[in-house]
């Protein structure tokens, strides 16, 4: 993600459709995927085609930044950029079901900051299921704080302090599940634990921050 | 008349009877998707509502003056969130019609020329607020100072807060569509403008 410039391209998944199976179906992923991060995508380059003055600003750089975007795009990048940037975060921290529950230092930090890795994953499910309309809900290595937090954010907003790292990610647009437990978003957030991607959680956690900005 | 008290907490907000079938809307809004959309989402916020306000001193207040009192303030975000939701999908309910769209009454259709310029305009400016509210939202028909427009608004919120008066409204939560439509949405509003919008109900409110 960091590198990438204009034209942004839609990620691959990084498995198969139906690889998350029972937790996340294969309807679902593929129209999740191959629909909703398409056209987030095409929007943005849609919107920064005529700004070639922005075309070899990463995606971070064009949100963290949105206030010098024109006007005129300035909702588009954030609404599809903010959707391009979240979903790309999304894919890369589920996998299919492992033995791979955390461990070592993520697991110490876990702890530290929520009391236990039950604790945790019920503060998770809260902040998830308790978020009103469309938005997602973050786990966050917060480098000032020297603690992990959960973040809810609105719509597609990204977290994009350079102190905070994200380790885990989880949708909670209704077309995220809508079509698989409809209302029932909390059956949702209980499959989602099931993929959370411990193993690059960890490695997330693990890498230097960037100096804050 | 020691029952005074308890008759008066057990005034509750209801959950209005839908207005027609749960079948009427098929295809473009199926009984499933009316199933959920109805039966869970709009009743959950009826009953949330319900058990938010017990002991509050909005527990005696029509809906429309809890969504005026509690707008904006951040201590009663739950209390206006699933306030407005009750009150937005109600009116949604009644927006929409088996055998709908075709042309409105006269009255209301001479509104819309003054307004628009004609009808065809008029619904452009609806589907257009209704596929690029962004998120959850609303698109509407209000009367604004004499004026009729389309406004959009994001998750619960409603033109009552903004001194205009509702005429008719579109729901594009992706709940109202997910089931039918998937991501497409603008399928789902073109044809609830061509097969279900409730002119008449819209043209009632003009009044």
């Amino acid at each position: 993600m960091t590198t990438q410039t204009y034209p942004f391209e839609l990620p691959p998944l990084p498995f198969a459709p139906d690889a998350l199976e029972p937790h996340f179906d294969a309807r679902t992923m593929s129209i999740h995927h191959d629909e909703h991060h398409r056209v987030y995508v095409e929007r943005l380059n849609a919107a920064l085609k005529d700004h070639p003055g922005l075309h070899g600003r990463t995606i971070e750089n064009l949100l963290r930044n949105l206030n010098r975007i024109p006007s005129d795009i300035r909702p588009a990048v954030r609404n599809n950029g903010g959707g391009h940037l979240n979903h790309s975060l999304f894919w890369s921290l589920i996998a299919a079901p492992s033995q791979r529950a955390p461990a070592g230092p993520l697991l110490d930090a876990l702890t530290d900051s929520f009391g236990s890795l039950e604790s945790f994953r019920i503060k998770f499910r809260e902040a998830a299921v308790g978020h009103f309309a469309s938005g997602w809900v973050f786990l966050v290595a917060d480098a000032r704080k020297h603690a992990l937090e959960v973040l809810a954010l609105p719509d597609h907003h990204c977290v994009l302090a350079t102190h905070q790292t994200v380790l885990l990610v989880c949708d909670v647009w209704e077309h995220a599940y809508y079509l698989k437990h409809q209302n029932k978003r909390a059956d949702y957030v209980d499959c989602w634990w099931q993929v959370a991607n411990w193993q690059r959680a960890a490695r997330r956690f693990g890498r230097p921050v960037e100096a804050a900005a | 008349m020691a029952d005074t008290a308890t008759i008066e907490s057990t005034v509750r907000h209801v959950l209005p009877p839908l207005p027609y079938a749960t079948t009427a809307l098929d295809p473009v809004v199926s009984a499933n998707t009316i199933g959920f959309h109805y039966g869970k989402h709009h009743k959950g916020y009826v009953d949330t509502l319900n058990k938010l306000i017990v002991g509050t001193q909005y527990a005696d207040l029509t809906l429309e003056k809890i969504i005026i009192a509690t707008v904006d303030k951040a201590d009663e975000v739950a209390i206006f969130n699933n306030a407005a939701q009750a009150w937005n999908h109600s009116f949604y309910w009644r927006s929409l019609r088996p055998k709908g769209g075709g042309e409105p009454p006269a009255a209301l259709q001479h509104r819309i020329e003054a307004s628009f310029g004609t009808l065809d305009a008029c619904r452009k400016e609806l589907a257009t607020a209704a596929t690029t509210q962004f998120g959850s939202g609303w698109a509407w028909l209000v009367l604004d100072a004499g004026e009729l427009k389309v406004v959009k608004t994001g998750n619960a919120e409603t033109p009552l807060t903004k001194g205009m008066k509702p005429l008719l409204t579109i729901d594009v939560w992706e709940h109202a569509y997910y089931l039918d439509h998937q991501n497409r949405r603008a399928d789902y509003v073109n044809a609830v403008l061509d097969k279900l919008i409730n002119w008449g109900f819209a043209a009632e409110n003009l009044d």
